[in-house]
């Protein structure tokens, strides 16, 4: 699932829009980076309610998993030699709802392997010491033959 | 089956199409009611191009899938209970088996094996034709949210003591 366009994104821009990505436009995400950590930004918008006035956990899980790839993605050692990133298991807790207001998420790399990388990626809205859901993804990467 | 009963089926289908049909996220994703039975449930979620998370491989977004699964398990815990009663997804996990065929329907199934006052638990897989040779399983909990009686009842399926 990896994109080149997305990891020249996260290369050369501070701030952006993940349009590359079908799935991320539809969530209209955007992220938001410095030196230490890629954040990301998914606008409220009622295509993402599930129950009445909260966000769909999918919506959730789906923030949640974009950004672990972005996290893995800007962790690689070359923006232009990327393997193809896949999910292979991810598990989320929904610890709050999601109120109908912008919500934000970032992931650490726990571990980076050559091809398993193991990631943790929080969502919050109004306090980030407070998350509304959290996932674990463990991430397989698949490199070219050539390499 | 009686006419009758085949009516009851019917309508509580209807019922069941609208309120998916109703559901926000599930609209702009692409996902819709298949087919449901007394403890389980299937969405489907035809092709199309915001489930992508990849356009130059074909790549169906995980995140998708995960909506697809969360909410047929949703849905499962809604028809053991036989109401539209508020639950909130405790937790879940999915694990991602293989890559769905180019443009193929998704088709979620989940099972509601265990429910308790509080809790559900549910178990499915996602497939793309063949539930043997599955996209990807899914294990969750799902909690109750408020009073059962909050949001009705829902139309009882066919030969259920619950329509007397």
């Amino acid at each position: 699932m990896t994109s080149l366009a997305l990891a020249a994104a996260l290369r050369d821009e501070r701030h952006g829009r993940l349009d590359m990505l079908p799935y991320a436009r539809a969530l209209d995400l955007h992220f938001d980076q410095d030196d230490s950590e890629v954040r990301l930004i998914m606008p409220f918008a009622i295509g993402l309610v599930g129950a009445p006035g909260r966000i769909h956990g999918g919506a959730l899980a789906g923030l949640l998993e974009i950004a672990g790839l972005a996290a893995v993605i800007v962790a690689q050692a070359d923006a232009d030699q990327l393997p193809r990133i896949r999910p292979v298991t991810v598990t989320v807790d929904f610890m709050r709802e999601g109120s109908p207001i912008d919500t934000h998420a970032a992931a650490t790399v726990t571990r980076l392997g050559r091809r398993i990388v193991n990631v943790s990626s929080l969502a919050w809205q109004y306090d980030r010491s407070r998350p509304i859901a959290a996932a674990n993804i463990n991430f397989l990467l698949d490199w070219p033959e050539a390499t | 089956m009686t006419r009758g009963a085949d009516d009851a089926a019917a309508r509580q289908k209807r019922f069941l199409q609208r309120f998916l049909d109703s559901v926000p996220h599930l609209k702009l994703i692409g996902i819709g009611y298949r087919d449901h039975g007394k403890d389980w449930a299937e969405l489907e979620m035809p092709f199309a191009e915001q489930q992508l998370a990849d356009p130059d491989y074909g790549i169906i977004a995980s995140g998708a899938i995960f909506t697809l699964l969360d909410n047929c398990a949703g849905f499962a815990v809604l028809v053991v209970r036989g109401e539209m009663i508020p639950y909130a997804t405790l937790d879940m996990r999915v694990d991602y088996l293989r890559a769905p065929a180019a443009k193929a329907t998704v088709i979620g199934h989940a099972e509601c094996y265990r429910i308790t006052r509080q809790i559900a638990f549910v178990r499915g897989l996602a497939h793309d034709g063949d539930p043997a040779n599955p996209i990807a399983n899914m294990a969750g909990t799902f909690m109750f949210t408020a009073r059962a009686d909050a949001m009705g009842m829902f139309p009882a399926p066919a030969g259920s003591e619950a329509a007397a």
